[in-house]
């Protein structure tokens, strides 16, 4: 490979980390509550040693309880779902692959419709995001059964499958809403779940993503070089050395676990997983080496920005994420189907 | 590696549902052999190259690799040992030609490894050897279908396998790679390797090869050298051809001309 080549996709990667970081300092700059960005660096520091200040105390609950874990889960959640997409999209060789094509985010919305419906997400935190979970392993515990025989999954089915349950699980989803228009409350609040945000996100949220995001990030890493051999086909991939039917179990299993974790706490946010791998599929090349870090990276910066821009632009009304993402996600990828019309692909 | 790994198997058959397409096969292959695997389509050829690479699993029989089954060998650890050329080499993707080549060196690197020095050196050493130095940065999607045939033989290569398959490698390649493709497989069998190749050209099969497999209908039906596998009798058994065969006295190469088909309505 070229040095130049190489060197350009480093500095695309650097850039990208950059404007994350940036995004997430904006990110706590940017709120109603007017806090001066020469004491933000004070209060961190005063918060994390231990020794806030007394007169900063109402800007120190409003940085670290309000603002500091709303972008981390947003900046988690969104590196989850996209380097789930792009492991999805290498490993099934389709470009339409994404954590929703295969039930999973169905499955964990309709876990999480059902808590709300029951009356059980008001008790702790931590019921919601448990039946999320329990929601998107269920479905692809059965997606994948369904599609396989002796250990090895026929991608067609495995895919059908998928999107067969997530029509199922939407429609008991939908059911469950209209079922529960009756009282106001739980309702709207399962619409909004539905759309997705970080309103509201507290440390109870990025304590159970953190584990899921960092673990699952790392191990998903690792498999770069058997998802470019998967690009050209089974064949070449086993002649080379990777075991295809014991790879696709472990990635299905991990892609399962981040993306249960990710929908668990920030709701169905679309797109993303299926947008910005292709984005920068398109900017840096097929190999995963680069294109699974960039996409981590790209997702946190999609969500964090598009969480921003709502901040900004319309403070005062509550417009879901999931809306944003999507709306400005479809127009673009239109945008390039057009352009690249016969190049797009994983 | 060793030079004293064998590759054989032993009643092997395998079928795809009910049909049987590799009909109770045992073969013995030696480091330092040359095998053409000719057949009329259909014959199986492809099929057992893929058995021997433990791609299909055998429905009976054994194949062993050296003193191992190939059952209790893990995917990496047969990458390790044998290299495969596969008939399908589209490439749609836009890795370029250094970087897949470069994926044969897959089963010895760890997870987070990048390639070392030596791994370099085998990456290039493979890339001369099959005439592909100057096109390296090329991306491999970019090729003609002999140039892409070769990236694969020259991944094959940086495999460093005892043993290589072969399907169809020269099917898609002009007369002058197809000789050099054949040349490059000779002079790897005198190292010591083994290649097995499933070659369509009985002709230029029979001037390469060291020994000829006859294969019709999932059996082996002629196995030795090639003027013992191609006769007359056999093209007229097995290929259903009427044919002439004749030796050349200059260079000991076979001339087959094909006269009729024989059609099996009678």
């Amino acid at each position: 490979m070229s040095a130049s080549v190489g060197s350009r996709r480093f500095i695309i990667l650097v850039l990208m980390t950059a404007s994350l970081l940036g995004s997430l300092f904006a990110g706590l700059l940017l709120g109603p509550a007017d806090i001066p960005i020469t004491k933000i660096p004070g209060i961190l520091l005063g918060s994390f040693t231990g020794q806030a200040l007394l007169e900063n105390s109402w800007m120190e609950s409003i940085l670290i309880d309000v603002r500091l874990p709303r972008i981390l889960v947003g900046a988690l959640a969104g590196s989850c779902l996209a380097i789930c997409g792009a492991v999805m999209q290498g490993m099934f060789r389709n470009p339409l692959a994404s954590p929703s094509i295969l039930g999973v985010s169905s499955g964990a919305s309709l876990g999480a419709v059902i808590s709300l419906y029951l009356g059980l997400a008001s008790v702790s935190a931590w019921i919601l995001p448990l039946f999320a979970f329990v929601g998107g392993g269920l479905t692809l515990f059965i997606v994948y059964h369904i599609a396989s025989q002796r250990g090895h999954a026929a991608v067609g089915t495995l895919l059908l499958a998928g999107i067969a349950m997530a029509a199922l699980n939407s429609a008991i989803s939908s059911l469950i809403l209209a079922l529960s228009l009756d009282s106001w409350g739980v309702g709207k609040s399962i619409v909004y779940w539905t759309m997705g945000g970080l309103d509201g996100r507290t440390w109870d949220h990025v304590l159970l993503i953190t584990p899921f995001a960092l673990i699952g990030i790392f191990l998903l890493l690792q498999y770069s070089r058997s998802l470019d051999a998967l690009l050209l086909g089974e064949t070449h991939a086993s002649s080379i050395g990777v075991d295809v039917a014991r790879t696709r179990r472990q990635l299905l299993l991990i892609t399962a676990c981040l993306v249960g974790a990710a929908i668990s706490i920030c709701g169905g946010i679309s797109f993303i997983g299926l947008v910005v791998p292709h984005i920068l599929r398109l900017i840096l090349g097929p190999h995963h080496r680069y294109l699974l870090p960039a996409s981590a990276v790209g997702g946190a910066l999609t969500l964090v920005a598009a969480d921003l821009l709502l901040r900004s632009v319309m403070p005062e009304k509550t417009i879901p994420l999931g809306v944003v993402t999507a709306a400005f996600g479809a127009p673009f990828f239109l945008y390039l189907l057009v352009r690249q019309r016969w190049t797009v692909r994983v | 590696m060793s030079d004293e790994i064998n590759l054989s198997c032993t009643n092997l058959s395998f079928g795809y549902h009910k049909k049987t397409v590799i009909d109770e096969v045992s073969l013995d292959f030696n480091p330092g052999e040359f095998v053409g695997l000719i057949g009329p389509n259909g014959a199986g050829k492809s099929t057992l190259l893929k058995l021997l690479l433990g791609l299909n699993k055998p429905d009976m029989g054994n194949i062993s690799l050296g003193k191992n089954s190939l059952n209790a060998l893990s995917r990496n650890e047969i990458a390790k040992r044998v290299s495969f050329v596969p008939q399908d080499h589209s490439i749609d993707y836009a890795f370029n030609v250094e970087e897949m080549v470069a994926m044969g060196r897959t089963p010895y690197l760890g997870n987070y490894q990048t390639e070392s020095k030596q791994d370099l050196e085998i990456i290039e050493a493979a890339l001369r050897r099959t005439d592909l130095f100057e096109l390296k940065d090329r991306p491999a999607d970019q090729l003609s279908g002999g140039e892409r045939q070769r990236v694969f033989i020259a991944r094959a290569l940086a495999q460093q396998t005892n043993t290589l398959l072969l399907d169809e490698p020269t099917a898609s390649l002009d007369l002058c790679h197809q000789l050099e493709l054949m040349g490059l497989l000779c002079d790897l069998t005198r190292e010591g390797h083994l290649a097995i190749a499933a070659i369509h050209d009985l002709e230029l099969a029979s001037r390469y090869c060291s020994r000829l497999i006859m294969l019709s209908e999932g059996k082996v039906v002629a196995d030795g050298l090639p003027n013992e596998a191609i006769t007359p009798d056999n093209l007229r058994r097995y290929f259903s051809i009427e044919a002439t065969v004749e030796v050349d006295d200059l260079d000991g190469c076979i001339r087959i001309l094909a006269r009729q088909p024989i059609s099996s309505l009678g």
